[in-house]
């Protein structure tokens, strides 16, 4: 076992050094290092405290990759009725407004959800030196959101709904998802406190903040009194109920789709680049300016509703400030590439990732622009608004957690690189270019319809009927189911290439690398790997 | 407008929550040397694959 040591008393073997020239050298020394723990693990056999929990982490990317074929399947479907209606062929079960939720769950909590537990439990580990607090209530965490999913995929097509937007499970499955996400707090915030390294990385920072507050927003929002085992009324009604709603939906998007990611950010894409973040001072400030604004930002879904004018304007200035942050974000995991653009050239996973990072750039410029209230009176209710919803999930989420996952699978499963290169190439094409098409058909549609919409004649009746609008759509939602059909291309091929890709490795045990306690008999290394490996033989040693 | 009366004392509270994690961050010395702590993640890793270690 190891020696019980407290964090302050640790320090790193390769402390101090942030020179750039080193970090070849110190890449050497871990494999040594790795090697060293290699042999003396396999002597004492399978010792869980000096391994990583990657099980946890490999259940639940294999997972994401799955649910993502499935989510977007459902996407295409319903893309294909809004373009042929006759094709939900008169069942009700496959009806769009059983279908609709269906595929905004399952893309969003299942595909995105299952993301966002591998990633923060490999990143949490990785970056404290520890093993998950707990084995157990991480498998719990697993086994229970995949009955979450399947609960959802069941219950809505049947039609059991809250019909609140991205909480339209009923009370039992919410109560199971509150169960779950404490769960996964005691685990991650569990794990972070036994860390082994002083300092808490930013990515932690980000997952944290995402875990915490969608706590919170789950309970508030989904509160309701039961009637019967499907069916519950919310304790708000009206115009509260809307707040509520959209005080929970806006900052689900803030912290789930964009908090959770930005962890992804910024882990995956130093780590895909070799290279540190661009710059760590503006990732802190990112960090807490975001936390700071975002959680006012929801009135802007109910611009000139029944709320009080003033929550509309609030909601519009944060709004608006917002996109300081969001692009400081932006900029800091772009420039990361700063001097390393050739990477650019020949890796198509680093592709994934800024190309992600350039959506995410575009759609927290759209957003700010769409909450302005003048705007949002031309594009509330309109296509514009799926369009810049899906520039963000398709382009923001999808890619930086396929690039990710792309990151993850060999290193999960013993790998050099995924089965093939070729296939992520493809992929990354298919999908930038299923998005451009997405998200330009819908916003011509969107600013059609927004514009037919407020056509008046000079006698002051509208120009043009409802149906009429529909109908000038048509065009646009065949190039949208193009563009979605596309994407999913994308990511079936993404399936093929992972499935190969484990069935020709397997599943690596991760050895946690040793670290060397500042007051133990071993003064700290200035220099000399080789050194640096007898610190970690003798910690080996010590520690069976 | 009753829920606002829930909403703003919840989110303000949840600003001082910030407020106070924020400045433990800071007196507890977490930002003391950033720039170093940003090359670390790449110190941590197995590094490429290795092959099967099982």
């Amino acid at each position: 076992m190891l020696l019980p040591l407290r964090s302050k008393d640790l320090t790193w073997i390769n402390n101090g050094r942030s020179a750039q020239g080193d970090y070849h050298c110190i890449s050497r020394g871990n494999i040594d290092m790795a090697l060293t723990a290699t042999g003396a693990a396999t002597l004492a056999g399978a010792n869980p405290s000096t391994e990583y929990n990657d099980r946890v982490v490999r259940q639940f990317a294999i997972m994401t990759v799955v649910w993502g074929v499935v989510g977007m399947l459902v996407g295409v479907w319903i893309a294909a009725q809004l373009a042929m209606p006759s094709l939900n062929f008169g069942i009700s079960w496959l009806s769009f407004g059983r279908l609709r939720p269906l595929h905004t769950n399952a893309v969003i909590f299942a595909f995105g959800g299952c993301a966002l537990f591998a990633t923060a439990y490999h990143v949490v580990q990785r970056t404290s030196q520890v093993r998950l607090f707990s084995d157990r209530l991480a498998a719990f965490t697993f086994w229970g959101w995949q009955a979450v999913i399947v609960a959802a995929a069941i219950s809505l097509p049947l039609g059991y709904t809250q019909g609140k937007e991205y909480a339209e499970l009923e009370w039992p499955i919410d109560v199971l998802i509150a169960l779950v996400w404490v769960a996964f707090a005691v685990v991650f915030f569990g794990t972070l406190v036994r860390r082994r390294v002083r300092h808490i990385y930013v990515a932690n920072w980000f997952y944290g903040a995402f875990i915490l507050t969608v706590a919170m927003l789950h309970i508030v929002n989904s509160a309701a009194l039961p009637a019967g085992l499907m069916k519950s009324y919310p304790v708000y009604a009206g115009v509260q109920d809307a707040m509520v709603q959209w005080w929970y939906g806006h900052n689900a998007v803030g912290f789930f789709l964009t908090a959770g990611f930005l962890g992804m950010m910024y882990y995956y894409v130093p780590k895909q680049v070799g290279r540190p973040i661009y710059s760590y001072r503006l990732s802190i400030v990112h960090f807490w300016a975001l936390i700071f604004t975002y959680m006012w930002a929801g009135p802007h879904h109910l611009h000139y509703t029944a709320l009080p004018d003033w929550a509309q304007s609030l909601g519009m200035v944060f709004s608006l400030i917002l996109l300081a942050p969001s692009w400081g974000g932006m900029i800091n995991g772009i420039m990361t590439l700063s001097g390393a653009w050739h990477k650019l050239r020949d890796d198509p996973i680093l592709r994934f990732l800024i190309v992600s990072l350039s959506f995410y750039g575009m759609s927290t410029f759209e957003g700010p622009m769409m909450s302005i209230k003048t705007v949002s009176a031309l594009s509330h209710y309109t296509d514009w608004t799926i369009g810049h919803v899906h520039s963000g999930a398709l382009g923001w989420v999808g890619l930086i957690t396929m690039g990710s996952l792309y990151y993850l699978f060999p290193r999960l499963y013993g790998r050099e690189k995924m089965y093939s290169s070729t296939l992520i190439e493809v992929h990354f094409w298919l999908a930038t270019i299923g998005i451009v098409l997405y998200a330009v058909a819908m916003w011509v549609s969107g600013v059609t319809q927004g514009l037919m919409w407020r056509a008046i004649e000079p006698d002051g009746s509208l120009t043009y009927s409802f149906v009429e609008s529909v109908k000038a759509s048509y065009p646009y939602y065949y190039i949208r189911l193009l563009g979605g059909l596309l994407y999913l291309g994308g990511m079936v091929l993404m399936a093929y290439n992972v499935a190969r890709t484990i069935t020709g490795g397997e599943p690596v045990r991760a050895l946690i690398p040793r670290l060397m306690p500042a007051h133990a008999t071993v003064t700290p290394l200035a220099g000399g790997l080789a050194a640096g490996g007898a610190a970690t033989a003798a910690a080996q040693s010590r520690a069976h | 407008m009753d829920v606002l009366f829930t909403l703003i004392p919840l989110s303000v509270a949840l600003v001082f929550a910030v407020i106070a994690i924020l400045c433990w961050a800071v007196f507890s010395g977490q930002f003391d040397d950033v720039e170093a702590e940003a090359g670390r993640i790449l110190e941590d890793d197995e590094g490429p694959p290795l092959g099967n270690r099982s």
